[in-house]
């Protein structure tokens, strides 16, 4: 579980995240979906720690991740995996040795070991072996997000954060993606966090959802709730297309 | 107040990279894979530019040398205390700074934008240590060989000359090379090439390492990198020289 509290970030004085609580549960797919320039990304990186916040609390079960020093974020972040909206494969290493890297970089195991742990996780994400020593420029994007999640799960995380997990995808492609990540998070019992501005990914997955906007964390429920919201601009943002409208006015 | 603010991101990133790995066994995986790409791989421009300039120097000086009260070998001479004091570390680290530097800094700008130094950070690696040491180390290792190989091809290059053509005998270009040799030149240029080299490495890592924004902004990193490890190189030329030849 990670709890942030009252947090606060700002870029040369502007403020990007004002007074920021939320709770991310474990074994949940938690949702951050926005508008664009609303400060989801911004609130991810800060949660991870790629951003140092102004103020507040972000607690990894109960670990204050702003009072910790460089060496125990480090320790902290062998718990933690991520999926960047750009898959950010390493160019120059083969499939299977980009999510062995994880593993030669920070378990024990023989390479043997290591070897068996990569073919898991590839086979876990529905990749076929003969993608397996090809490099990440000669597959497909809907592959190499694959990739990433296996990259991601190799050490066993206890928390995953997806970064606009399905962007540049097809929609089935997407749909396959969102419910790999889903199946992973209730498979492992891990504490995921997708930042998203898709509603279709927000309907099919989301369990935990918080609507950010102007940096301000607005509403936090569940996708049942999402529909009966008295917001406006949480209405705009879920109505903004058609088929949303019409599936409100079917429920109505 | 730029160069202050750089000056002292560049010390913060140069703690970071000067630290002890976090597996060896990674670090020696890099290290020859760099040592074949920065060094191996310049080889062939070293021997290029080295044949030509020590040819060209050699027919330059004998134009220029050309009187009666000079010794005959004085066209040799000049042109291997001009290979070995400023042409075979200076001007060789000036023109691998633009080939060595450029692609240190797209490479790992390329990383950096691509979110690939994000995804090594939140898997707990030290990424600066990880990406920038092996290229420093092995640029380091790889010059005082680089810079050694093209004072004898640049040598070799005024021998062409003295060979090919009736513009000086190869005899005279034999003893003037020879003659009054001073060991501790070839040791000074080694000094200066292990100097530049860690310059143009961490110098090129550095503007790499914090590009932000997109292909252009990679493009300029590479520009920044060489640009300004150039500059450093003709500084601490001038520094070495003045302690190590005043």
């Amino acid at each position: 579980m990670i709890e942030v509290k009252n947090i606060d970030k700002s870029f040369d004085g502007n403020l990007v995240l004002k007074n920021v609580s939320a709770l991310f549960e474990e074994g949940k797919t938690n949702m951050i979906i926005g508008q664009s320039g609303s400060g989801k990304t911004v609130l991810m990186k800060s949660i991870i720690g790629l951003h140092r916040i102004d103020k507040g609390r972000i607690e990894y079960d109960g670990r204050n991740l702003p009072d910790m020093k460089m060496k125990d974020i480090r320790v902290l972040r062998r718990e933690v995996g991520m999926l960047f909206q750009g898959s950010a494969l390493f160019d120059s290493l083969s499939v299977l040795e980009n999510v062995m890297y994880p593993l030669e970089m920070f378990s024990r195991t023989t390479v043997d070991e290591m070897k068996e742990r990569a073919y898991f996780c590839l086979e876990h994400v529905n990749l076929e072996e003969k993608s397996f020593h090809l490099l990440p420029s000669e597959i497909s994007g809907g592959m190499q997000k694959r990739v990433a999640i296996a990259r991601a799960i190799a050490l066993q995380p206890k928390y995953l954060f997806c970064d606009e997990p399905n962007s540049g995808l097809d929609p089935k492609t997407a749909l396959i993606i969102d419910r790999l990540i889903h199946d992973i998070t209730v498979e492992f019992n891990i504490t995921t966090i997708i930042n998203s501005h898709d509603m279709n990914s927000v309907m099919e997955i989301g369990e935990n959802i918080i609507f950010i906007e102007n940096g301000e964390n607005v509403w936090q429920g569940s996708k049942k709730d999402i529909f009966h919201v008295d917001n406006q601009s949480l209405n705009d943002f879920v109505f903004a297309s058609d088929l949303f409208k019409k599936v409100k006015a079917t429920n109505q | 107040m730029n160069i202050f603010y750089d000056t002292g991101k560049y010390m913060l990133l140069m703690k970071r990279v000067l630290t002890q790995p976090d597996r060896w066994k990674m670090f020696f995986r890099q290290f020859p894979k760099e040592l074949e790409k920065l060094g191996l791989q310049s080889l062939p421009i070293v021997i290029i530019i080295s044949v030509f300039i020590g040819a060209i120097m050699t027919i330059q000086t004998k134009l220029n040398t050309d009187n009666p009260l000079l010794p005959t070998y004085t066209t040799g001479l000049v042109t291997r205390d001009t290979l070995l004091l400023e042409f075979s570390s200076t001007i060789l680290c000036l023109i691998l700074a633009g080939k060595i530097g450029s692609n240190i800094a797209s490479e790992i700008g390329t990383m950096r934008i691509t979110e690939q130094i994000d995804a090594l950070e939140i898997m707990g690696v030290n990424s600066a240590n990880y990406l920038i040491l092996p290229k420093i180390f092995a640029f380091v290792v790889m010059m005082p060989f680089l810079v050694i190989f093209s004072m004898a091809v640049g040598l070799i290059g005024g021998y062409f000359v003295a060979t090919f053509t009736d513009i000086i005998t190869t005899a005279d270009y034999l003893i003037g090379i020879q003659y009054a040799f001073i060991p501790y030149y070839v040791f000074y240029s080694l000094v200066k090439s292990v100097v530049f080299a860690f310059l143009i490495s961490s110098v090129a890592a550095y503007y790499g390492y914090y590009a932000n924004g997109g292909a252009l902004d990679v493009g300029k990193a590479s520009t920044n990198a060489v640009v300004n490890s150039s500059i450093l190189i003709l500084f601490f030329n001038l520094l070495i020289t003045n302690l190590m030849l005043n």
